[in-house]
């Protein structure tokens, strides 16, 4: 089936098998960093924001995706300049294997447009979503806390 | 001359943070293959059974399949998938396929077709008659005379007793318990029972296989010791060494379960059959079902006490249930042994373990090693032995715990590896420990204050010790090539898997050289690299790799010396080398760029090439004093982990960003051993949670709050003075939890995971013996 999508600002037309996920379309044309773990909405770690909205691709049709823009952790940073929240990520220790984190990103970047001051609380309950076996959650939780100090003080 | 460290022991950015940030192709799936193949295996329905006949070719004619492969097709090979020393401990039992299956999903099959949806079709066409045999799904039943054999084929050696389903065994006394019991005013007999727990690696198993333009077999996958897998895999498929190129990309998890070749055999016959890039990548499902777990162990400890608190004898008894096969069955129950027990100091000591065949799934490495089941015994029941002398039990330890100079025999005589030499303490930081996390948890104000109402607090504690490596099995190199602009290519053999090893290496090495970190440009686990390494397991990387980065480091800097030393015509002796420069005592200078030119272009010709190899008998523990508030609810059988204090002696924090950051995430994976993480298992041997919908692991909102203390007792033989911090703190968890329960209601809670059923059953239990009592 022929689709027309926005891929990080970009409009593409995409030929897709209509039971593709739109976690492997994505990762089937270049876009590795939306990981595939559980295939069952579970863990988080294929999260992309599609029309403003943080969701996991991998229960995601990439035919529902039709007409709509989606944003992955690819398109969070602009060339060497990252996102605040990825830049916060890497200055906090916050990431160990690696294989969550963009979808841990991905929802904290999207969160804070909502919520730019979010609480501790706040954070811990956005990634409720975001399941995690390195890290504990403690450092990537700072890392969003910081990500919104270091906006304010900027 | 000590002079002020510039880059250890800074939280130095981790090396790979903004291409893991990013989304850059850095692990094994991330990149794209032409005329990549995908697999799909047939698995195996029944616990136990032989097969009889498999008929293949109806799916070999699926349009789009390449490949089939069963038993047939492979070398009949006995060998282990557990990833050790030459010649591994474990027994040799496993074929790459095999005519009988011995546990529920055992694979029977493999296919590679043009993409998964045509291999899924052809695995529904392949069709298999089996024999069903009689399973053991209970490890007691194991030994039973008439018991199935589960490993009847002939070729399998290095199994303990195969006729008696036994993989191993281990019987060791030091001094002599029955007199230590003969002499105690107390006799603690308790009995524990822990579950199968699964690592779930947010990254699955996965292996990509291709034959390069020299026609070599290379083998991009997801491990973490790629040294053994390349002698492994050449050894399954009788293949020489020299044609296997083990590539380690960015790793996405392993905690043991990547410590075995699982994914890269199937995929490699895949490869030969068909010459095409082949990739085998396990589902969240398989890795439930079919990847490695934590031994289930049920463990009886005997204590004896005098009245003053001193400990005359420890005898822990096990039996470890391995599953389908012993992949690391002798050295992970070895380590349940031999870590708590020398943690105490008494004369005498006994260990006795049965390690024994079942027809369910696979149990292998998962970090803590065996430590973590023996941990949660021993602690629970010196928890119990402080209670019964009346004491503090920080106050207890403090009284028994090893001390400094001491020796740990234990180990000798039952330790992995083949050293042998009792370890002697040569850095004990558990004083310092026990001080600041009961300090920092309030412990003297919060115990024995359980309030009432529904929801009652309580404080509990453990102590814990792990090791650095295993003694006398290790071997790291790696080479250092300076360039132009000064910096510096660092080849280790060593698995960076989340652990952060790849920063720590090249903090060392950027120390040693007088060099920002980002100067070091690292690579590591290729195994056509001028490196080798036995890999990420036993809380290794950072003292034994991290030892070697440094003698390569140094060796480096000797060469860069010498040359200055020419340049500016000045002696060797006591020229420094830092900020980027060598500098003579009279403050004659010259760049390291300058060096790196000459070298490379100038009179003095040479290129820097350091080269450091390490291997060493010592394995120094590092330590943990752990406490754990809980709040439990007695209606509902809850508890509430409400605050973990950490105090971890690492030695040297070499980057404590990385060093909290493993203790945060053991006490979280520690966590859910103790509170919520089971492999259920059926009554036909099935897993019956295979999703993380039904196998709770700890989210975000879960955690209780953290806090680490890094505490340093230099380790005179560690890098800069360290030693390990990746296993040791999942240990904690779990007995600290069980004797806050207790400080809380009252329960000794003695079985895991500590589910609110179990919590219920035993203020049941409680409230009807004080019934009894006051009648």
């Amino acid at each position: 089936m022929k689709i027309e999508v926005t891929v990080n600002g970009e409009s593409q037309e995409w030929e897709v098998p209509v039971n593709q996920t739109l976690l492997d379309a994505l990762r089937l044309r270049g876009l590795p960093g939306t990981k595939r773990v559980c295939e069952s909405g579970e863990c988080g770690a294929c999260a992309v924001i599609v029309d403003g909205l943080a969701l996991d691709s991998c229960i995601l049709l990439a035919v529902q995706a039709a007409g709509m823009s989606i944003v992955t952790v690819e398109g969070l940073s602009t060339g060497s300049q990252l996102h605040p929240v990825q830049e916060a990520f890497t200055q906090n220790g916050a990431i160990q294997c690696g294989f969550c984190i963009p979808g841990m990103i991905v929802t904290a970047a999207n969160y804070l447009e909502e919520n730019p001051s979010p609480t501790q609380e706040e954070i811990r309950h956005v990634f409720v979503g975001n399941l995690c076996r390195c890290t504990g959650y403690k450092k990537p939780i700072e890392a969003v806390l910081s990500a919104v100090r270091d906006d304010d003080t900027s | 001359m000590k002079t002020e460290l510039s880059v250890v022991g800074h939280r130095s950015r981790k090396v790979d943070a903004a291409k893991l940030a990013t989304g850059r192709a850095a692990f094994t799936d991330d990149v794209e293959m032409r005329g990549l193949l995908h697999t799909k295996l047939v698995k195996s329905p029944h616990a136990h059974a032989r097969i009889v006949n498999v008929d293949t070719s109806r799916a070999a004619r699926v349009p789009g399949v390449h490949a089939v492969i069963t038993y047939k097709d492979v070398p009949r090979i006995p060998y282990t998938s557990a990833g050790q020393s030459w010649p591994e401990p474990s027994p040799y039992d496993q074929f790459v396929l095999d005519n009988k299956v011995r546990f529920m999903g055992d694979p029977v099959a493999a296919v590679a077709a043009e993409t998964p949806e045509i291999a899924a079709q052809a695995v529904a066409c392949i069709d298999v008659e089996y024999e069903e045999l009689p399973a053991v799904l209970d490890p007691h039943l194991s030994m039973e005379p008439g018991a199935p054999v589960i490993h009847d084929e002939s070729e399998s050696y290095g199994i303990y007793d195969p006729s008696r389903n036994l993989a191993a065994h281990i019987d060791v006394e030091i001094g002599d318990v029955e007199r230590g019991i003969r002499e105690a005013d107390i006799v603690l007999r308790n009995e524990f029972f822990v579950q199968y727990q699964q690592h779930t690696c947010l990254e699955p198993h996965v292996t990509i296989c291709f034959f390069d333009e020299d026609g070599r077999l290379v083998v991009r996958t997801s491990t973490q010791i790629p040294y053994h897998a390349r002698r492994m895999l050449a050894f399954a498929l009788e293949i020489p060494v020299k044609d296997v190129h083990i590539i380690k990309p960015r790793v996405g998890g392993g905690f043991g379960n990547k410590q075995e070749v699982v994914t890269e055999p199937i995929a490699a016959v895949l490869a030969m059959k068909t010459g095409r890039p082949v990739k085998l990548e396990y589902t969240r499902t398989e890795e439930f079902t079919i990847a490695r777990n934590r031994h289930p162990q049920h463990l009886w400890l005997t204590t004896g006490l005098r009245r003053d608190g001193t400990i005359t004898a420890n005898s822990l008894k096990v039996l470890t249930n391995t599953g389908a096969y012993g992949t690391h069955a002798l050295t992970v129950t070895g380590n349940t042994g031999t870590k708590p027990l020398p943690l105490y100091r008494t004369q005498n000591m006994k260990f006795f373990a049965d390690i024994v065949y079942t027809n369910l799934p696979i149990s292998g490495a998962f970090r803590g090693y065996g430590a973590p089941q023996g941990f949660f015994a021993m602690e629970v029941q010196m928890d119990e032995a402080a209670e019964a002398v009346g004491m503090d039990p920080v106050d207890f330890r403090r009284l028994n715990h090893i001390r400094l100079g001491e020796t740990d025999l234990m180990s000798a005589a039952a330790g992995e590896g083949s050293g042998k030499k009792p370890r002697v303490m040569h850095s004990v930081g558990l004083p310092e420990c026990l001080d600041r996390g009961a300090e920092a948890s309030g412990w003297a104000a919060k115990r024995c204050n359980p309030g009432s109402g529904v929801k009652r607090r309580g404080m509990g504690m453990c102590i814990l010790m792990q090791g650095s490596g295993v003694a006398g099995d290790e071997l790291a190199a790696a080479a250092l090539k300076m360039n132009e602009d000064a910096s510096f290519n660092l080849h280790v053999g060593s698995a960076d898997i989340g652990t952060g090893s790849d920063t720590t290496l090249c903090q060392v090495a950027a120390e040693v050289l007088g060099v920002p970190i980002e100067n070091i440009i690292i690579r590591s686990g290729d195994t056509d690299d001028i490196s080798f390494d036995y890999g990420a397991y036993a809380s290794s990387t950072a003292y034994i790799t991290g030892t070697c980065v440094l003698k390569a480091a140094e060796d480096a800097r000797q060469q860069i010396v010498a040359v200055a030393a020419r340049m500016m015509e000045e002696d060797p002796e006591g020229l420094l080398v830092h900020e980027g420069r060598v500098t003579s005592l009279e403050g004659k200078s010259v760049t390291l760029r300058e060096v790196a030119l000459e070298c490379l272009y100038g009179e003095n010709k040479t290129l820097v090439i350091g080269r450091g190899t390490h291997a060493t008998k010592d394995s120094p523990p590092p330590f943990v004093a752990m406490f754990a508030e809980v709040e439990v609810d007695i209606e509902t059988g809850q508890i509430r982990p409400v605050h973990i204090v950490s105090a971890v002696d690492v030695g040297k924090a070499l980057n404590p960003d990385i060093c909290e950051g493993q203790v945060e995430g053991a006490v979280a994976q520690g966590l859910g051993y103790a509170l919520t993480e089971e492999v259920q298992i059926g009554d036909r041997g099935q897993v019956l949670n295979p999703t993380f919908m039904d196998y709770k692991i700890f989210c975000a909102d879960d955690m209780p709050e953290l806090t680490t203390i890094l505490v340093e007792a230099e380790e005179p033989t560690g890098p800069f003075g360290a030693k390990s911090v990746a296993e040791i703190a999942i240990n904690g968890p779990a007995p600290a939890i069980s004797n806050a329960v207790y400080d809380a209601v009252g329960i000794r809670l003695r079985s895991l995971p500590m589910t609110p059923e179990k919590v219920l059953a035993a203020l049941d239990e409680k409230s009807e013996r004080s019934a009894q009592v006051s009648l």
